[in-house]
């Protein structure tokens, strides 16, 4: 019981019209790295947006270590644990990397100030620098605004703003997709730090290898629908390919999809 | 090595490349339109030779003319504390035309609590309410006045948190709703005769004094503390900010609070310095504030701009105005000249912007 970590029972949504997911059983254990597949479409992001309060689910149940949870928004997921790093990328173009890192959570002093109390820039600054290290990203300037940079030191920003902050669950939507070879082997890395620590992890990708390397479970979405859960000594990525395609469905989802 | 580089990773970073800030080039056009109207003061026929600036007839003990430039600062000031709000309204991704009419509003409002008795000896004429309103002491009309410009702020601000109202529609609301107030008051009669303490208020220089204080705190606020980096993210990526946790209708309800209390107290500076306050009192004043933070960089589309760019923006719009009057050019056409320079000063932030983006 207690070491499941996050489980969904019938989650759907709607838009309108557009069925994007439709009643999603998904258990996630204690420590246990699960990864994400499925076509373009196929509902893996919107899935993640129900699970963080991002959007509200129409239907459906999302317990999280242990208790029933209804996030009214992403700040509150976060505050009860899940860290994600969202496809869309979370940050303010304006800002620096030390000032998207910290935001929303600013290291400060003079609390008693309330809304107008100051910012450690110094404090954060170290952090900022001793995070991306983590990364292995290349960024000429931290001060700089993040509209001056590419679209993966971006990505990579968005990265160590998640590894940076200790959490129960971390989320990754395509969190190397537009990665240079080093960079995603950094962030490959943190992966695998976060194993080794014992965090949680659901990682959304294409990248058959990379699920591969790092995940211990496989699951597939198709057109909204949950069509496999595979364990990875169990397959292989010619099998993992024809539940995407649609030629396959596991043996529990049939009459599902 | 990082510290000294300011990067990770290994790149280098050349430290004395720094991107040129914004606001030295705001200071480089001060400069430049003090040298033109300088020139025009020598060249035109009817000037005489005239110095825009400086004390060529020896009328006072220093090299500036200090009469013209005491006018110019001090017709900056009052406005520029109306812009020290806008500027975070518009760096938040909003705007506010409703501070001019506040200005209206509140001036009544605060004068009604700040007139005295007697004046030379004789009942005060222009009474608004009973005995107990008299010779109140200052903080009285001070704290009306503020806490109806809150009120009105936290009016602006819900509208366009809580309804998705355009802040554009929703003040525009407000705009006409301030001069209703404003007539409302006192059947259009103008209200008179402070008590003494109120008039120090914004007697000599005192507004200049406010305005430097105000932008100083202001400039901490937006630059260093929490609410500053929140504003700014907001106006830069709305969702991003709301992803990081940031109680964005919160945090927009408290910016045109500021706002707001900040036109407020630009009323009670205005009409202290005035004496009096009518209802018409702060026409155009809101467009003028946006002006001032739009000459300063302060980027309509949100995210961009500072206190010190707006100042002097404040600045360069208060050099424009005496200019145009020092040059003797008649009051329409310098209604027109003011809006073909607010109007470069878009173009020109928006070319600024495509700019910066195409050399990242
Ligand atoms: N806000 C929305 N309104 C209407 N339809 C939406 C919305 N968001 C997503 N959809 C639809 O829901 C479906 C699932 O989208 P989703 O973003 O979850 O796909 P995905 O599996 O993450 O795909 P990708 O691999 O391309 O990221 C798509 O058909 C999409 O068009
Ligand atoms: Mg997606």
């Amino acid at each position: 019981m207690s070491d499941i970590i996050l489980e969904t029972r019938d989650l759907t949504k709607h838009y309108g019209g557009v069925h994007a997911l439709e009643g999603a059983d998904f258990i996630l254990k204690q420590g246990e790295h699960v990864a994400i597949m499925g076509d373009n479409g196929a509902g893996k992001s919107t899935f993640v947006r129900q699970i963080t309060g991002v959007e509200q689910r129409t239907r459906g149940e999302v317990i999280f270590d242990g208790k029933p949870v209804n996030f009214a928004g992403p700040l509150d997921a976060r505050e009860a644990g899940i860290e994600a790093v969202f496809q869309t990328l979370a940050l303010a173009d304006h800002l620096d990397v030390p000032d998207n890192l910290f935001l929303g959570r600013e290291k400060t002093k003079f609390n008693w100030l309330g809304p107008f109390r100051f910012l450690d820039y110094k404090a954060m600054r170290q952090d900022t620098i001793d995070a991306l290290q983590k990364t292995g990203v290349k960024i000429p300037n931290i001060n700089n605004t993040i509209e001056r940079m590419s679209g993966g030191q971006r990505q990579c920003v968005a990265i160590a703003r998640t590894a940076s902050f200790r959490s129960k669950l971390t989320i990754m939507d395509e969190p190397t997709a537009a990665l240079g070879v080093q960079e995603t082997a950094q962030v490959e890395n943190i992966v695998r730090t976060l194993k080794e620590q014992g965090e949680p992890l659901i990682l959304i990708s294409h990248n058959m290898r990379q699920v591969f390397d790092l995940v211990d479970r496989i699951i597939v979405f198709r057109r909204g629908r949950i069509v496999a859960n595979l364990n990875k000594e169990e397959t292989d990525g010619q099998d993992v390919v024809a539940y995407i395609t649609g030629a396959k469905t596991g043996a529990e989802y049939e009459g599902a999809a | 090595m990082a510290e000294a580089s300011h990067g990770v990773g290994g790149l280098t970073y050349d430290k004395s490349k720094r991107s040129w800030p914004n606001e030295l080039n705001i200071f480089i056009a001060l400069i430049i339109i003090i040298v033109i109207f300088e020139i025009l003061g020598q060249v035109l026929p009817y000037m005489n030779g005239q110095s825009f600036l400086f004390d060529t007839q020896d009328r006072f003990n220093s090299i500036f003319n200090e009469a013209r430039l005491r006018i110019i600062i001090l017709q900056v000031a009052i406005i520029g504390i109306i812009s020290l709000g806008v500027t975070q309204v518009i760096i938040s991704g909003g705007i506010d035309l409703s501070s001019g009419p506040l200005v209206g509003a509140a001036a009544m409002i605060v004068m009604s609590f700040a007139q005295t008795e007697l004046v030379n000896g004789n009942p005060n004429p222009k009474a608004v309410f009973g005995d107990w309103a008299f010779d109140l002491p200052v903080i009285i009309p001070v704290i009306v006045g503020l806490c109806f410009g809150a009120f009105i702020g936290a009016i602006n601000g819900s509208l366009i948190a809580f309804t998705r109202i355009p802040p554009f529609i929703a003040t525009l609301g407000m705009f006409l709703i301030c001069r209703g107030i404003a007539q409302w008051w006192t059947k259009g009669q103008p209200v008179s005769f402070p008590t003494e303490s109120f008039a120090w208020l914004g007697s000599g220089m005192m507004p200049v004094v406010w305005f430097i204080l105000l932008a100083v705190l202001c400039h901490i606020a937006l630059r260093y503390t929490v609410y500053g980096k929140h504003t700014y993210a907001i106006g830069s990526n709305e969702d991003a900010a709301r992803m990081s946790g940031i109680n964005v209708k919160r945090h927009k309800v408290l910016v045109y609070m500021i706002a707001s209390m900040l036109a407020a107290f630009a009323a009670i500076i205005l009409s202290s310095k005035n004496l009096t306050a009518q209802t018409g009192m702060g026409q155009f004043y809101e467009l003028f504030a946006i002006a001032m933070a739009v000459i300063g960089g302060v980027s309509l589309t949100g995210g961009r701009g500072s206190i010190i760019g707006t100042v002097l923006g404040a600045m360069v719009f208060g050099a424009i105005q005496s200019g145009f009057t020092y040059i003797k050019l008649d009051a329409f056409y310098q209604l027109m000249a003011m809006g073909t320079i607010i109007i470069s000063a878009v173009v020109l932030d928006q070319w600024r912007q495509q700019r910066a983006a195409s050399a990242a």
